[in-house]
C-alpha cells in the first residue's frame, strides 16, 4: 500500500509533464493535421535554457532559489516559443499546400538540425544541476522503514501543470483568441473566408505549444537535474503517445493521456520491469489504437468520400 | 526611386527583426557557452562567435530579401529552376548509364577501399530504398519504423551464422524471410489503421524492438551487440586471410597473393547483385495485379475496394515484400560490418531511408540512386567534419523539402494507360 502511493505520486508528477508535452501535439494536430515531430526538440530546448540560465545566474552572483528559479521560466518559455515560432515560419508554412508527407519530412529535418546543433553548442555530455529545491514532506511510514513521501518540488509541479491547464481551457472556450483556434480547427479554409487571421493562430499555437513545453522543460531539469541534448525524442514520443491516447486534438484527451502515461510507466517500472519501462508506453499506444483508433475523448473519424 | 527607397527601408527594418530573434535563439547555445568543471557546471561566454551568428543571420536576411526584391522586379514569368526531363525512357538510360559506371568503377583508377566503401554503403540504403518504396511511395503507407527490419535482418543473420552456424548464402534469404514474417505478424494487426495512426504504430514497433535487443542481454549481447559475425564465402571459398579448418581461401585457391581489397570488392558486387535483385522485382512488381493494387490502393482506397480489391491484402504484400528486402539489406549490412548493435537501428535510421524515399520522389528509381547519393554519400564524404555534418543533413532535409516539396524526381507514371496520349 504505501510501496504503491509512493509510485502514485512519482507517477502523476511524471504524468503532469507529459501532458504539458502533449498539449502543444494535440493542439498542432488540431488545426493543422499534421504531427509536429520536432516538439520534442522544443521540450529539449526549454530545458537546456533552463541549466543555462541557473548557471549563469550562479555566476553572475544571483544565487536566491527563487529568482534563479523564476528567471530560468521566464527566460525558457521566451526563448523556447522563439524556436516554436521560428520553425513554424521557416520549415512549415511554405508546405501548406505541399503533399502532406513533406512537412513530415521537414520536421524530422528540424529535430535532426535542433539536436545535433545542441550538441554542438553546448556538448554531448550529460549536463548535471544542483538540486535546488529540497525538502519534502512524510507522509507514510512502513514499519520496516519505507517512507511515503512528497517532495515540495513534486508539490509544485502538479499544482502549476494544473493551473497551467486550467488557464489553457479557459483560454480556448472564453477569449477571442481561444474562439479563432476552435474555428481553425474545425474547417480552416472556412475561417479563413470569415476574416480569422489563420496564419496569426497557426503562430500562436505553436508558441502556446512551444511555451508549454518550456515548462515542462524546466520542471525536469528541476526534478531530475540533468539535461542532455537528447531527451527530446523518448519524452516527444511519450508525449505523443499521450495526445494519441487522450484523442488527437482533444485538449483535456492530451491532459488525461499525458497523466495516464505517466503512471502507466511508473507503476510498470515499479511492479513489472524498469528495464522495459519504454516499452509499456509503447504497447498501451499500440493497443489505445487498435481497440480504440479515435483514443479516450476523440470524436471518431468520418470517412468521406 | 522613392519606392525602392522604401523598400530598402523596410528590408532592413526585416533584416533587424530576423537579427533579433537570431539573438533569442542563439543567446543560451552560442553565447553562454557552458563548461564542465571539477564543481559542476560554469559559463565561459563567447560573445564573439554569438555576435557573429547574429550577425550572419542580419546579412543572410538582407541578401535574400535583396535576391527576391531582383527577382521580382522583371515581369518575364517565373521560371523554374531547372527542368527536368520528363519521360521515362530517358530516366531508364540514366539509370542504365549509373550502372555501367557502378559496375566498371573498381577497375578504374579512381577505386580506392574508401570510394568503394562509400559506394557499398549507398548500395545499402538503395536496397532498403526500394523495399520502403514499395509501402511509402506505392502503396501510400507512411512507415516511420523501417529500421525495424533492418535490424531484424542483421540480427536473425548473425544468430543463424553464429549460433545456427549457417552458411551466408542459406542465412540471408532466411534472415529475408524471418523480417518478411514479422512484418505478417505486425502488419495483420496495425495495417487496420489509416494515415498517420499507422505511422505512429510502426515507429512504435520499432522502438520495441530496439528495447528488446537492447535489453535481451543473453541473446543479443545487449548494447555491446554481437561480434565477429561472418562473412560471406564465394562458392565455400573464405575471402579472409586465416581460413577455419575444412575451408579454403580464394586466394590460395587461384594461386594469388592476399589483399584485403578483394573482399571490399567482393562485398561490392554482393550489394550490387543485392541492388539488381531488387530493382527487378520492384520494376516487374509494377507489371503484375498486385503491383497495379498498390498503386490503386494509393490513389484511392474506397474506390479499390469497390472494383474488388482485398484491402488489407494488399497492404499487407506490400508490407511483407518491403520488410524482407529491409531484412536482406540488413543481412547484409550485419556480415559487412562484422559487428552489430542496437546503436545502427534506431529511429533515425528510419528516418533516413524514408528521406530518401520521399526525396527520390516516391517514383522512378533514378530518383532514388540520386537521393541516396545525395544523403548517404554526401554525409559519407564530409565525415571530417563531424557535427556539421549532422546538422547540415538536418538543414538539408528541410531546404530541399521547401524546394521540391514532392522530390527531387516527382512525375508520376502510372504503370499502365488505357490510351497512350501525348
Amino acid at each position: 500500500m504505501e510501496y504503491f502511493l509512493q509510485q502514485l505520486i512519482n507517477g502523476l508528477t511524471l504524468g503532469s509533464i507529459y501532458a504539458l508535452i502533449a498539449i502543444g501535439y494535440t493542439m498542432v494536430y488540431g488545426i493543422m493535421g499534421m504531427i509536429n515531430f520536432a516538439h520534442g526538440e522544443l521540450y529539449m530546448i526549454g530545458a537546456f535554457v533552463a541549466v543555462v540560465t541557473v548557471v549563469a545566474m550562479n555566476t553572475v552572483g544571483v544565487v536566491a532559489v527563487p529568482l534563479v528559479i523564476l528567471a530560468a521560466f521566464v527566460f525558457s518559455i521566451i526563448v523556447t516559443s522563439t524556436y516554436g515560432f521560428v520553425m513554424e515560419k521557416m520549415a512549415y508554412r511554405p508546405l501548406r499546400n505541399a503533399p502532406r508527407i513533406a512537412p513530415l519530412i521537414s520536421a524530422i529535418g528540424i529535430s535532426v538540425l535542433l539536436q545535433n546543433y545542441v550538441r554542438m553548442a553546448q556538448g554531448a555530455r550529460v549536463k548535471p544541476l544542483q538540486p535546488m529545491v529540497e525538502g519534502r514532506i512524510t507522509l507514510m511510514e512502513r514499519a520496516d522503514g519505507f517512507v511515503v513521501s512528497l517532495s515540495y518540488l513534486q508539490i509544485v509541479i502538479v499544482v502549476m501543470a494544473v493551473v497551467l491547464m486550467i488557464g489553457l481551457t479557459l483560454l480556448i472556450h472564453k477569449t477571442r483568441l481561444g474562439r479563432a483556434q476552435r474555428a481553425c480547427e474545425q474547417d480552416i479554409k472556412m475561417a479563413a473566408l470569415l476574416g480569422i487571421p489563420v496564419e496569426r493562430i497557426i503562430s500562436i499555437t505553436f508558441i502556446l505549444g512551444a511555451a508549454l513545453a518550456a515548462v515542462a522543460g524546466v520542471m525536469v531539469v528541476l526534478y531530475y537535474g540533468v539535461v542532455d541534448f537528447y531527451i527530446g525524442f523518448l519524452a516527444g514520443m511519450k508525449a505523443f503517445t499521450a495526445a494519441v491516447l487522450g484523442g488527437i486534438g482533444s485538449l483535456p484527451g492530451a491532459m488525461i493521456g499525458g497523466v495516464l502515461i505517466g503512471l502507466i510507466e511508473a507503476f510498470w517500472s515499479a511492479y513489472i520491469s524498469a528495464e522495459y519501462k519504454d516499452v509499456a508506453s509503447f504497447c498501451i499506444l499500440i493497443l489505445v489504437l487498435l481497440l480504440r483508433p479515435q483514443g479516450l475523448l476523440g470524436k471518431p473519424e468520418i470517412d468521406k468520400v | 526611386m522613392q519606392c525602392s527607397q522604401n523598400k530598402i527601408g523596410e528590408l532592413i527594418a526585416q533584416s533587424f527583426v530576423a537579427a533579433l530573434l537570431a539573438a533569442v535563439l542563439f543567446l543560451h547555445f552560442i553565447g553562454l557557452h557552458t563548461v564542465d568543471q571539477a564543481q559542476g557546471l560554469s559559463i565561459s561566454p563567447e560573445w564573439n562567435n554569438f555576435a557573429l551568428c547574429v550577425a550572419g543571420v542580419f546579412v543572410a536576411r538582407f541578401v535574400f530579401g535583396v535576391i527576391g526584391f531582383l527577382k521580382a522586379k522583371p515581369t518575364e514569368a517565373k521560371k523554374p529552376l531547372f527542368v527536368l526531363p520528363t519521360s521515362h525512357a530517358f530516366y531508364n538510360k540514366v539509370l542504365l548509364g549509373l550502372f555501367i559506371i557502378v559496375v566498371v568503377l573498381p577497375f578504374t583508377p579512381v577505386s580506392s577501399r574508401y570510394v568503394l566503401d562509400v559506394v557499398t554503403l549507398i548500395l545499402t540504403y538503395m536496397v532498403l530504398a526500394y523495399g520502403l518504396n514499395l509501402v511509402v511511395g506505392l502503396t501510400g503507407l507512411l512507415d516511420l519504423g523501417f529500421a525495424a527490419f533492418y535490424g531484424l535482418g542483421a540480427y536473425a543473420f548473425a544468430l543463424l551464422a553464429l549460433q545456427v552456424g549457417l552458411n551466408f548464402w542459406v542465412a540471408l534469404p532466411v534472415a529475408a524471410i524471418i523480417a518478411g514474417c514479422a512484418a505478417f505478424l505486425i502488419g495483420v494487426t496495425v495495417l487496420r489503421l489509416r494515415g498517420d495512426y499507422f505511422a505512429v504504430v510502426t515507429l512504435g514497433f520499432a522502438e520495441i524492438l530496439r528495447i528488446v535487443l537492447l535489453n535481451w542481454v543473453s541473446l543479443t549481447g545487449g548494447p555491446n551487440g554481437i561480434n565477429g559475425v561472418p562473412r560471406p564465402t564465394l562458392f565455400g571459398l573464405s575471402l579472409e586471410r586465416t581460413v577455419p579448418d575444412g575451408f579454403k581461401s580464394f586466394h590460395e585457391f587461384f594461386g594469388l597473393e592476399f589483399s584485403s581489397t578483394t573482399r571490399v570488392i567482393f562485398l561490392y558486387y554482393l550489394v550490387l547483385a543485392l541492388v539488381v535483385l531488387v530493382h527487378i522485382l520492384a520494376t516487374r512488381l509494377r507489371c503484375l495485379p498486385l503491383g497495379r493494387a498498390f498503386e490503386a490502393v494509393r490513389e484511392d482506397e474506397r474506390a479499390s475496394e469497390a472494383v474488388g480489391i482485398n484491402l488489407t491484402r494488399t497492404k499487407l504484400a506490400a508490407y511483407v515484400i518491403a520488410a524482407a528486402m529491409g531484412g536482406a539489406a540488413g543481412a547484409f549490412f550485419a556480415t559487412r560490418q562484422g559487428f552489430i548493435s542496437p546503436e545502427s537501428f534506431t529511429f533515425m535510421e528510419s528516418a533516413l531511408v524514408l528521406a530518401v524515399v520521399v526525396l527520390g520522389g516516391m517514383g522512378h528509381p533514378l530518383g532514388l540512386a540520386a537521393s541516396a547519393i545525395f544523403l548517404v554519400g554526401l554525409p559519407e564524404i564530409f565525415r571530417e567534419l563531424q557535427d556539421y555534418r549532422m546538422i547540415a543533413f538536418g538543414a538539408g532535409m528541410v531546404i530541399i523539402m521547401l524546394l521540391r516539396p514532392s522530390g527531387l524526381f516527382s512525375k508520376r507514371e502510372p504503370a499502365i494507360k488505357l490510351h497512350n496520349r501525348k
